[in-house]
């Protein structure tokens, strides 16, 4: 007990006197979950957008009035023809532009085929929809005012409530996504990394045959990271809560207990990838490339799971952080209990024995 | 000389699927010699030596070091053992007191030992000064020196030392070499394995090992007599010429 204690001294030695990869372990979480939660978002607001009017009457002044009122956009521009709008698209000022038929009142009334012609910015393909969905639900606002006056006999309302997310924060996924990453950084990248140290330096040979028990080595090894990390996701929920504004619905402690579930499936993976390498380098390439391109790709934090290649899907099931993020939302969103992530929980379990065991087996493979 | 066996092997084996790494190898080392373990790149004597303080498992043959069995007591082996690699693996970024106290304590010393040995250790060398600096700022001779106090710092039975003496030039070397024969005279059995055909010289008995297996085993002065060589090194390149195994 009291070597464990020493060897974990000696590793936050480690950690403390390397002030570079301290600021990292510490720092980054924090950046990159303002990073997320801010400046990346998928919300759209105050977009500039142009006016083409080409019939100048009051109906189009009352649609270009509802959209000067919305919190979406603003109108930067009011064009006085066609051959203007692309000039402002390329000078990057509007994503939008909106442009009115001739005589549009007049059409709209008597032949009922009043046309708007939504032009958009499609270099960023869901912006423009974004765009054109909060356009077009301005339009049909108007439209529904009007027809209030003289009842339709047939109509069909939609009524739309955003479940769970009713602002459609961007935090609400930044957040869940953010913390599978950083966790997976942390405890899977450190952990091998300064585990392959030891091997590079030589001092993991003086050990094994010292007759400290190499179980007690890698315990010290992941114990330091283990905190660190609790210490991280302690920030990372302070902030979304405080900072980004986004409740724990469900219960706090089982968030914490799949997280801490998590970080042991990362830990495990970190001692996996320890005994494949011998090389801090190629330890860290591994959990870069190989660990973070998958959490950021194939987790559904950035592009939705279900709308992925088979093939993709099916490889996202070995992704650890599919099933984390997942839990996550569950709980933290959804405000779940345990019946409603079992299965998640189970699955991550699963992994991280896989994980121990195939450590064990390739560290005995190693003496042999 | 007393007699008393510390190492002894019988037919130790070490086979790599096809390749045999160390065929058959049978031998004795004494309690306070010096036993030098000798042999070109890649004649097995790295794979011998990780055989014996445990960190690879032996294909066939016995051994026992201090009189465990390598197969049953290798608990017992790793307390009775020291082992020093031929980094003069230490901790950079801890103090020269952190890595004793820390090793130290891998040993199972307890604090008050741990503390007037340590006290007494960084005198003998020298290193008040440097005591509490990292072990990152030592010029390489004073690392390979305090590696190699820390390998018997608690006061083991056999000190093991791999290569112990690449990359220092020649005085350092020397001093090394008087801090071994200090071991040795406090009863320590040091196996050293080495390129330097000098310092081959300075061993009370030499093995000689070539393709996996111990050509010549005996002092220096009787295997230059039995080759009819000037210097061990004579002895060496006639013994390695034979092999058939390069790096």
């Amino acid at each position: 007990m009291k070597q464990l204690f020493n060897f974990i001294k000696k590793e936050f030695h480690h950690i403390f006197r390397d002030y570079r990869s301290m600021l990292v372990l510490l720092g980054l979480p924090i950046v990159q979950l303002l990073i997320f939660g801010f400046a990346i978002t998928n919300e759209t607001k105050n977009t500039n957008i142009a006016i083409l009017d080409n019939a100048k009457d009051e109906t189009t002044q009352q649609i270009i009035s509802k959209f000067e009122n919305s919190d979406y956009f603003d109108i930067e521009i009011t064009l006085k023809s066609n051959d203007e709008i692309e000039k402002e698209f390329k000078s990057g000022k509007i994503k939008l532009a909106v442009v009115f038929q001739e005589d549009f009142q007049n059409e709209l009334f008597h032949s009922n085929k009043a046309q708007i012609q939504l032009i958009a910015d499609a270099t960023d393909p869901n912006q423009a929809t974004t765009l054109v969905n909060y356009a077009s639900a301005i339009i049909q606002d108007y439209q529904t005012d009007l027809n209030s006056e003289n009842k339709l006999p047939y109509q069909i309302k939609t009524e739309l409530r955003m479940l769970y997310n009713p602002e459609l924060k961007g935090a609400y996924t930044s957040v869940p996504g953010v913390m599978g990453m950083i966790l997976l950084l942390i405890s899977t990248m450190m952990t091998s990394i300064s585990i392959v140290r030891e091997k590079e330096l030589g001092t993991m040979e003086i050990l094994l045959v010292s007759p400290m028990k190499p179980y007690l080595v890698i315990l010290s090894k992941v114990i330091p990271y283990f905190v660190i990390s609790l210490i991280n996701v302690t920030t990372i929920l302070l902030l979304s809560v405080h900072i980004l504004g986004m409740p724990i619905q469900g219960s706090t402690i089982l968030l914490i207990a799949i997280t801490i579930i998590y970080i042991f499936c990362a830990l495990s993976l970190g001692i996996l990838i320890s005994t494949i390498t011998d090389s801090q380098l190629a330890a860290m390439l591994i959990s870069l490339l190989g660990l973070m391109l998958p959490v950021v790709m194939l987790s559904g934090y950035v592009f939705p799971v279900a709308n992925m290649p088979i093939i993709l899907q099916v490889i996202s099931n070995i992704v650890p952080a599919k099933w984390y993020i997942i839990m996550v939302k569950s709980v933290m969103i959804k405000g779940l209990g345990i019946s409603g992530i079992w299965k998640e929980a189970i699955i991550l379990l699963g992994m991280t024995i896989f994980f121990i065991i195939i450590s064990i087996k390739r560290f005995k493979i190693r003496l042999a | 000389m007393q007699k008393e066996i510390v190492i002894k092997t019988d037919k130790l084996t070490k086979r790599f699927s096809d390749f045999v790494a160390v065929n058959e190898i049978t031998f004795e080392v004494y309690q306070g010699e010096i036993f030098g373990f000798l042999g070109a790149n890649g004649a097995g004597k790295t794979t011998a030596m990780k055989m014996l303080i445990g960190i690879s498992k032996p294909t066939s043959g016995k051994a026992a070091i201090a009189g465990y069995d390598i197969y049953k007591n290798t608990e017992e082996i790793k307390k009775s053992i020291g082992y020093m690699s031929q980094k003069f693996s230490l901790y950079e970024d801890l103090t020269v007191k952190e890595n004793i106290t820390l090793f130290g304590g891998i040993y199972g010393l307890n604090d008050s030992e741990i503390k007037t040995k340590s006290e007494a250790l960084i005198k003998k060398l020298g290193l008040q000064n440097e005591a509490d600096k990292l072990v990152a700022s030592l010029p390489l001779g004073w690392k390979q020196k305090l590696a190699f106090s820390i390998a018997i710092f608690h006061s083991p039975k056999i000190v093991f030392l791999d290569e112990p003496t690449g990359g220092v030039d020649p005085i350092t070397r020397r001093q090394f070499w008087d801090m071994i024969y200090e071991a040795a005279h406090n009863g320590i059995t040091v196996f050293v394995t080495t390129h330097y055909m000098d310092e081959a010289e300075y061993c009370d008995r030499v093995s000689i090992m070539v393709d996996g297996v111990i050509e010549a085993l005996d002092s220096p002065s009787q295997l230059k007599q039995n080759y009819n060589a000037q210097s061990m090194d004579e002895v060496f390149l006639m013994l390695a010429r034979g092999a058939k195994r390069g790096d």
